[in-house]
């Protein structure tokens, strides 16, 4: 009896949460004007760091442990996941901001929905949109204009998309801790901006990573933003195999973990204080 | 949000009395292109001055947003130091060159940003039906949408620049001339109109493509990414591009390269290093003609 309740409790919650997801998706679908300015957006600053790579490889040709190709090939994925683990922000978390700052979460924590499962769903749906509407295009265009690095094989591939899933959840717990900061902050902006600073630097969006010299690069590596543009390159590039591959997969996930149980703690004592401002 | 910039509005009734009584206000008499342009720079001042103040109202999140907009033109520059700490040279040129060429862009950018940096909202405006708000007020279109937002913030990214300019000049031998110490000031200046030419286009264009704000930093925030490295790093064709159909390169590749002595990939004869005032002038010109297309082509939401 007891056990048939849980099991439905899981279905329903399954039923939920895949309608969020599919919202999520449909919702970026809408936009198809968006969409490809976003394209041409991520095209010409690929065609840039394209050349800049270049030049620097043509300097130090195996900087960093890549060829010239790969390094080219760094840009165009860098381009391709750059609103799909939106580095940028632009997600959920202005819409949620919004309801801290208006006071609308008060209606969110009486759903019965979780609300930090909710928003992850939805940013799940709208991740899965941008690989697809954003993600391919700068690739393609990135192949057909310059010599690429990119696997032969299936499996790469699909090691390639968990890596980008892991990076995507690792992603959104740090900007749901973000958009939790507005609870304190009630003005979001300059917490947001310095969050996206630091993705932009640290996820190796601006320079691969591995091209940090010393300590900085060391921190670098180490840090939760690597698990969204770095974790998932090095993957395609075919720089993460066998072992390597696995604790890569277990750096994204204990990030995605931690940041995500942070998130919950955070939660917590931030409706406390809507309860106490409501009250 | 949209709701401070509808009560932002009611206190902007202050650029409406401020306009005058006269009948010159864009409609009644034929109004001289002079008066226009004083009426708008008026109304420009009156409305960024009101947001200069609301941002004042939260002190602590402005200067993080300032911090924030001097950070990540500072992390900008950090990515190239970080080349610079694996090579000597890029594409040719030294770390003082690259950051001269740096210096230029960002500053000149950063004028232009600062003024009309808000151009991007324009779409958004489009498609919810404010922008009719701003057409039934007696001052020009192009002043109020530009001063929209007016983000004092974006000082950050001036000083930046020109930070990394000053670095520059002191680590940088250059064989100063007259021509070249009056040819400074007057790039930084006739960037800025380019730059800002290109946002004023980029409004226009939004009139069309409602959603498209992204297009438009393609070109503002990529072409100042471009300028930033030296032109040896690109394709000729992407060099040809951006010299005779997009004129950035006026903005400081030309005059930039004449003032180090370096040559310029695309032959071209020395003079042109002095051209940046009239591109800028035509450029201007020519955004100007497509904003008044643009808000010609404006239909309402009709809601």
């Amino acid at each position: 009896m007891a056990q048939n309740g849980w099991r439905g409790f899981v279905v329903r919650a399954w039923r939920l949460y895949w309608a969020v997801a599919a919202g999520g998706f449909r919702r970026y679908a809408t936009y198809r004007v968006a969409t490809a300015a976003g394209v041409f957006t991520n095209t010409v600053f690929g065609l840039i760091l394209a050349y800049t790579y270049i030049a620097l490889w043509d300097e130090r040709p195996g900087l960093g442990g890549y060829d010239q190709a790969q390094a080219v090939t760094y840009v165009w994925v860098g381009q391709g996941l750059l609103a799909v683990v939106a580095v940028m922000g632009g997600g959920f978390e202005d819409e949620l901001i919004e309801r801290i700052r208006t006071g609308d979460i008060a209606i969110d924590l009486y759903r019965p929905a979780d609300l930090q499962a909710w928003w992850l769903a939805a940013d799940a749906g709208r991740a899965a949109f941008q690989l697809l509407g954003r993600g391919v295009v700068p690739m393609v265009f990135g192949g057909l204009v310059f010599q690429l690095a990119l696997p032969a094989d299936a499996g790469t591939w699909l090691a390639f998309l968990v890596a980008v899933a892991l990076g995507v959840l690792v992603s959104y717990a740090i900007r749901y801790l973000v958009a939790l900061a507005a609870f304190w902050f009630m003005d979001g902006a300059g917490v947001q901006q310095l969050a996206v600073l630091a993705g932009l630097f640290f996820s190796g969006m601006t320079l691969p990573l591995n091209v940090f010299p010393g300590a900085l690069g060391e921190l670098a590596r180490v840090l939760p933003w690597s698990a969204l543009i770095q974790a998932p390159a090095d993957v395609l590039l075919g720089e993460r195999t066998g072992l390597a591959l696995l604790r890569t997969y277990a750096f994204q996930a204990a990030w995605a973990v931690g940041l995500l149980a942070l998130g919950r703690l955070v939660q917590s004592a931030a409706t406390r204080r809507v309860v106490v401002q409501g009250g | 949000m949209r709701e401070k910039t509808g009560s932002g509005g009611g206190t902007g009734s202050g650029s409406g009395t401020g306009s005058g009584p006269g009948p010159d206000n864009g409609f009644g008499s034929a109004p001289t292109y002079a008066s226009r342009l004083v009426d708008g720079l008026r109304a420009y001042r009156l409305i960024a001055w009101m947001w200069i103040r609301s941002t004042m109202a939260y002190r602590a999140s402005f200067a993080m947003t300032l911090f924030g907009n001097f950070a990540g033109t500072v992390l900008d520059f950090v990515a190239i130091l970080l080349m610079f700490s694996r090579v000597d040279q890029l594409g040719g040129y030294s770390l003082g060159e690259v950051a001269f060429l740096y210096g230029l862009s960002t500053a000149a950018f950063g004028v232009a940003d600062l003024t009309l940096g808000s151009m991007d909202r324009l779409g958004q405006r489009v498609r919810d039906g404010t922008l009719d708000t701003l057409l039934v007020r007696p001052a020009p279109v192009l002043a109020q949408v530009a001063a929209d937002r007016f983000a004092l913030r974006r000082l950050g990214r001036i000083t930046q620049g020109l930070l990394v300019l000053g670095y520059a000049l002191a680590v940088v031998d250059i064989d100063w001339t007259p021509a070249k110490v009056l040819l400074m000031p007057v790039m930084v200046v006739s960037g800025a109109a380019i730059f800002s030419s290109v946002f004023v286009a980029g409004g226009a264009f939004q009139f069309v493509a409602q959603d498209a704000s992204q297009v438009q930093n393609s070109f503002t925030y990529g072409g100042t990414t471009l300028l930033q490295y030296p032109p040896t790093v690109f394709a000729k064709d992407l060099v040809r591009g951006v010299t005779f159909v997009l004129p950035l390169a006026f903005v400081n590749w030309l005059p930039a390269l004449y003032v180090l002595g370096l040559p310029y990939p695309l032959d071209l004869p020395q003079w042109t290093a002095f051209l940046p005032p009239l591109v800028a002038l035509a450029c201007c010109g020519l955004s100007g003609l497509a904003w008044r297309a643009g808000l010609r082509s404006y239909r309402s939401t009709g809601s």
